[in-house]
């Protein structure tokens, strides 16, 4: 159950594009097209999955061990730029095919928000609102991924509506990134269905 | 060098028109102390970060300049951190997760990687004070729209002196505010016709200044700026 609440809240009620504005710069950037918007996505996926198990080990066997929490920013980010490279690295090795879809977009994703985001949010403070407990390793794993989702679900639907763009008349002071601010801005508004009511009642009423 | 100073503000700012470093603004422009918080963390870090830059630049190594420029500005946000949690501890819990992630704000790494890494220390600090203050005003202009029209009021920092709470309240707003600018999707579409305005008047100043210099010429571009209403 505790997946499941996991799940939905980082996919749809605290998606963190929509509700959080982390990793607007790619979703901005890299939604013209559907293919590349869905390869950035798994790439995404991949590295907040990674990178919420790493921070997650190095902030509770080193950082509170050693009361360093107020080093987080900086080890947080080195250690992502340094997975994103390895990750680059293996995917090159093992996968050709795989590194041809991805590669492009891994460097991008170091300075994604929304990874260094997940780390913070999953591993630091680590809860979501219907869990009490702290997240372990696999929860917050699974909060990475979870999130990861989230975004490929709002990058895919926002590349849907730009491919569209392209065949309307739109203003002309609009084209471009002001009407993906907006569109972005409607689909954010829909997305406020979704709430921590709507979880406790797939939860059964807790 | 006065021009290094006042592109960051108007020309090249860095919010409206090159469009960098949103993911860690928007969240925070709830309220205009909020975005003033955010502008002096930014304004801080983004000094720092090309000052350091500037001085190391013939000693970084050109393959390791990314990570080193990771690194010197995560520092300068540590010490922002640290500063607001001990002395502003209200505004830290306020902005939350933002301050440490000014760290993938793409305007300090964007200014290290441009500007600071190829030009002299004055220049630098020019730079990185006129881009601070662009983002600033920017920021400013979001939560302001923002928080008028979804609250109805302006929260500034409180001064005892003169007996102020920090709280303007508008009074027919406050009693019914636009609810739909304080939410998440209020700061896309905000930021979104924003863009579009800038882009308008970027575009209308300089087909009129291309009219103006070549009348005869430039009949297409006055069709054109007619049938799109401009």
């Amino acid at each position: 159950m505790t997946y499941f609440a996991i799940l939905i809240t980082f996919v749809l009620i605290e998606n963190f594009i929509l509700t959080k504005f982390l990793g607007l710069c790619p979703f901005i950037g890299v939604s013209k097209k559907m293919d590349s918007a869905i390869g950035m996505g798994f790439a995404v996926i991949f590295v907040m999955s990674m990178a919420s198990i790493v921070t997650w080990v190095v902030w509770n066997f080193f950082l509170v061990r050693l009361h360093l929490e107020f080093l987080k920013t900086i080890t947080f980010i080195l250690v992502i730029a340094a997975l994103v490279q390895l990750v680059e690295m293996i995917i090159q090795k093992i996968s050709p095919p795989l590194y041809k879809a991805l590669g492009i977009y891994l460097p991008l994703i170091t300075t994604n928000c929304a990874v260094l985001g997940i780390a913070l949010i999953a591993v630091v403070d680590g809860k979501i609102a219907v869990v009490d407990k702290k997240f372990d390793v696999f929860q917050s794993f699974f909060a990475g991924f979870s999130a990861g989702v989230g975004f490929l679900l709002a990058i895919i639907l926002m590349s849907s509506l730009r491919e569209q763009f392209e065949t309307e008349w739109i203003p002309k002071p609009f084209r471009g990134i002001p009407i993906a601010f907006i569109t972005a801005g409607l689909m954010a508004l829909a997305f406020m269905a979704f709430d921590q009511g709507l979880l406790l009642k797939l939860l059964g009423g807790r | 060098m006065i021009k290094e100073f006042t592109k960051g503000i108007f020309k090249e700012n860095p919010l409206f028109i090159i469009v960098l470093g949103l993911c860690p603004s928007l969240a925070v422009s709830t309220e205009v102390i909020n975005a003033l918080g955010m502008g002096a963390g930014v304004i801080f870090v983004l000094l720092g970060s090309n000052i350091c830059v500037s001085l190391l630049k013939n000693f970084i190594p050109e393959k390791v300049r990314i990570p080193s420029y990771v690194v010197i500005i995560a520092s300068f946000v540590t010490i922002v951190e640290m500063v607001m949690e001990a002395y502003a501890p209200d505004l830290y819990k306020n902005l939350g997760i933002f301050v440490s992630l000014i760290v993938v704000n793409c305007i300090i790494l964007g200014r290290a990687e441009a500007y600071a890494s190829k030009n002299k220390l004055v220049h630098s600090i020019l730079d990185a004070l006129g881009m601070g203050i662009g983002f600033t005003l920017g920021l400013l202009l979001i939560a302001v729209i923002r928080e008028i029209f979804g609250a109805g009021t302006i929260t500034l920092f409180p001064v005892k002196a003169i007996g102020f709470n920090g709280k303007i309240t508008l009074g027919w707003l406050n009693n019914y505010p636009a609810k739909v600018f304080a939410f998440a999707s209020g700061a896309l579409l905000v930021m979104g016709y924003l863009k579009a305005f800038f882009t308008w008047l970027e575009y209308r100043f300089k087909t009129l200044k291309q009219i103006e210099e070549k009348p005869g010429k430039n009949k297409e571009k006055i069709k054109e700026r007619e049938e799109q209403g401009i």
